[in-house]
């Protein structure tokens, strides 16, 4: 049971990180279609800014402008580079991005080196809020349920209640009707290009501290946000927070859970012995393969249900 | 058109400098380094090469060796077998007498059996493997090849001073190890250990982890700590360790962890104030030991490194690999792996810190000291500026990890 209370709490703090970084990256592949490699890099790159921002001006303020600068970055991407790009096709937008990740990845290299920064929770929040079974519950991933939770708010708030979301949604489905209309839709794209990095960048700053500014963050990050977007669906922000909330608890449940393929079978009366077919592959426990979980979810829906979760029309 | 002439100058120029490197590395002693140099893995190569640089420049202003300076090619594998053997390419094509390799004993597996291959095939191109951390107890025992030296404990030794460091309270241990050939070598190792030494200690939990898979380690610790484990045993390595660490210090729980690799950089960082007294690492060096031993030469060296790089100088035991390297060639009279390798065999050198080491002939199994070192607070050098640094809590001499090996090595026939 308390293993269950904290896995819980685990899994939904892990999940509105992923949700984080998704919700922006299925924004955007959903208005433009472009896949856009280079997501996880801002989410690298946010966490990278408010470090830099916090040695100098404390971590409030890099609360704020760290994401403003990736959507900057973001913007500047859209304007000068995508949008060139774009009249080339799919393929070439997906190449570009994937270019771009790479050269992210080396400035960042360059720029503060390989080894993890000490980008540190701040003072204010450093402390335990509650205590649970044993295990203390760091006030900091309250303060990122209740960033991520207002985040979802306001972005469904702004998409479905206000005037731009409209616009937004209109060009989303109908982009040419919306252009036809008076809308200046390359620049509703550049907007959601722009909005889609700065939260990714959002997620950095709160996500570097607690996890580790390094390098590879992004790397590690990417393909767990491409599982999220295509398992929640296109153009459904529900479906995407469904879906990280999902991915978050299941890879924290899967290391809870020491069971294996063997164990299932021994409830059904079969056991399975060293000189059994496959005893190696029915005696892995699911810890060991909980990483790859998502991945074989991300296969399956593509395989039974193609536009995801809660997608309105097919990848 | 203007474009065209000045991509022809910048070429012109680039391979005007390329040639006049060549020319002027004529003369030195190629030591190819191969370890992870980008993707996540990529802070532990950029250290060792930072280290070895610093190493190599010094052993260079020592003379050498035949008069002749050492230098280090450096190849990115990307932690890919398949790279580090396309790096062992390079090195032989250009007729590089040695290979170095330190992260990953799946990808020192490979190198094994790649060294043995093209030396069998080409007995007069033939390379000397030095792995300076790829720590497998497999590679110098089932695998074990005369061309392949280990200068880092293995696992087995490794595991034999944790389990010795446990003190009397602890009973109850949980395992963690990455999922691959050193992972289970620790796993199997330790436990071996637990069970001969302290047989009083129960094992709670045993888990192996994906390797750099992993970026949330919250609920391994919400595992362990519903499992009443007092202690963290773990030889995970990179970001596996420093996130998991993290996880646990940040939770507040209450748990010792006794790890090989801890100290390494970025470890420090990520652990933090929070792991004062908690965390213990098996080492071949810290920074303290110096002034703890009272060593000046060593810690002004240790120093030396601290003022030309932002992090701390962990590596000493490369500076034992190239007085090994420095000694051998000297004694072999030539560059000649092969003598070379002869040479090396049941050499015996005094490591900078002053204690007897020896390069044992059965295994190529390098027998050291080595250290326990705990993090806390109020020690002369900090680590990464943390306020908190390494203190020696026991240092092993070579003849107290001189286990006995089941290497039948196979030795080229007399030429």
């Amino acid at each position: 049971m308390e293993v269950f209370v904290v896995s819980l709490l685990n899994g939904l703090v892990y999940g509105m990180l992923l949700f984080m970084l998704a919700s922006g990256l299925t924004l955007i592949l959903s208005m433009m279609g472009v896949l856009n490699f280079a997501h996880a890099s801002a989410y690298m790159l946010g966490a990278y800014f408010a470090y830099t921002i916090s040695v100098y001006i404390g971590f409030w303020p890099a609360l704020i402008i760290a994401p403003l600068l990736c959507g900057l970055i973001g913007a500047a991407i859209e304007m000068w580079g995508l949008r060139r790009v774009h009249r080339n096709g799919h393929i070439a937008e997906l190449l570009f991005t994937f270019g771009l990740a790479l050269i992210i990845e080396k400035v960042v290299q360059m720029s503060w080196g390989l080894l993890p920064v000490p980008y540190r929770v701040p003072e204010l929040l450093d402390f335990p809020l509650f205590k649970i079974y044993g295990t203390q519950f760091p006030a900091y991933r309250a303060f990122m349920l209740a960033i991520s939770a207002l985040m979802f708010g306001a972005i469904w708030l702004g998409l479905t209640r206000t005037r731009v979301g409209l616009v937004i949604q209109a060009a989303l489905t109908h982009p040419d009707m919306a252009s036809a209309l008076g809308h200046n839709v390359p620049r509703i794209f550049t907007l959601v290009f722009a909005a889609g990095t700065a939260l990714a960048g959002l997620a950095g700053v709160i996500g570097g501290n607690y996890q580790v500014t390094e390098p590879a963050m992004a790397f590690t990050m990417g393909p767990i946000v491409f599982v999220v977007v295509v398992f929640g669906g296109l153009g459904s922000l529900t479906g995407c927070f469904i879906a990280s909330i999902l991915m978050g608890l299941i890879q924290t449940f899967a290391v809870v859970f020491d069971v294996s393929l063997a164990d299932l079978l021994a409830k059904f009366g079969f056991t399975v012995t060293s000189s059994t077919p496959f005893a190696e592959v029915l005696n892995v426990t699911l810890p060991r393969v909980g990483a790859l979980l998502p991945f074989l979810m991300l296969v399956l829906i593509l395989v039974f249900r193609p536009r995801g979760l809660m997608g309105t029309r097919d990848t | 058109m203007l474009q065209g002439k000045w991509l022809t100058a910048f070429f012109g120029i680039v391979l005007a400098i390329a040639c006049g490197g060549h020319a002027w590395a004529q003369g030195t002693i190629k030591v190819a380094y191969t370890d992870p140099l980008s993707g996540p893995f990529a802070q532990v190569g950029d250290a060792n090469l930072k280290q070895m640089q610093y190493i190599i420049d010094y052993i260079n202003s020592k003379g050498g060796a035949l008069g002749k300076k050492f230098e280090l090619v450096p190849f990115d594998n990307k932690s890919q077998p398949s790279d580090a053997l396309i790096a062992l390419k390079s090195a032989t094509d250009q007729n590089m007498p040695f290979i170095m390799q330190c992260s990953g004993s799946n990808i020192a597996a490979a190198l094994i059996d790649g060294v043995n291959k093209h030396n069998d095939r080409n007995p007069d191109n033939r390379i000397i493997y030095l792995n300076c951390g790829a720590v497998a107890t497999e590679l110098t025992n089932e695998q074990c090849s005369f061309w392949h030296f280990r200068f880092d404990l293995h696992v087995g030794m490794k595991a034999e001073v944790m389990v010795r460091s446990l003190p009397k309270e602890v009973k109850k241990v949980y395992l963690i190890n990455q999922d691959y050939l050193f992972g289970q070598s620790v796993q199997r190792e330790v436990k071996n250990y637990l069970a001969k030494l302290r047989p009083d200690v129960q094992v709670v939990g045993d888990e192996l982890i994906p390797l750099g898979k992993v970026k949330d380690f919250s609920p391994y610790i919400t595992k362990i700590n519903a499992s009443g484990a007092q202690a963290l045993l773990t030889g995970n390595w990179g970001p596996d360790m420093n996130l998991l660490i993290k996880a646990g210090v940040d939770a507040g729980a209450d748990l010792r962890y006794y790890t090989f690799y801890a100290h390494l950089a970025g470890g420090p960082t990520a652990i933090g104030v929070g792991g004062d007294n908690r965390v213990l690492a098996v080492m071949s060096f810290g920074e303290n030991v110096a002034p703890e031993i009272g060593n000046k030469e060593a810690e002004a060296f240790a120093q030396g490194f601290r003022d030309k790089h932002k992090f701390d100088f962990s590596a000493a035991g490369f500076r034992t690999i190239f007085e090994y390297l420095q000694g051998a060639v000297n004694k072999a009279g030539s560059v000649d792996p092969t003598k070379i390798a002869l040479a090396m065999e049941d050499l015996t050198v005094k490591d900078f810190l002053g204690f007897d080491t020896r390069m044992r002939k059965e295994d190529h199994q390098i027998i050291s000291e080595y250290f326990v070192g705990t993090f806390k607070k109020g020690v002369k050098y900090d680590a990464e500026g943390t306020g908190l640094g390494w203190a020696t809590s026991a240092t092993i001499l070579a003849k107290d990890v001189d286990q006995p090996n089941t290497c039948k090595m196979k030795r080229p026939s007399a030429s």
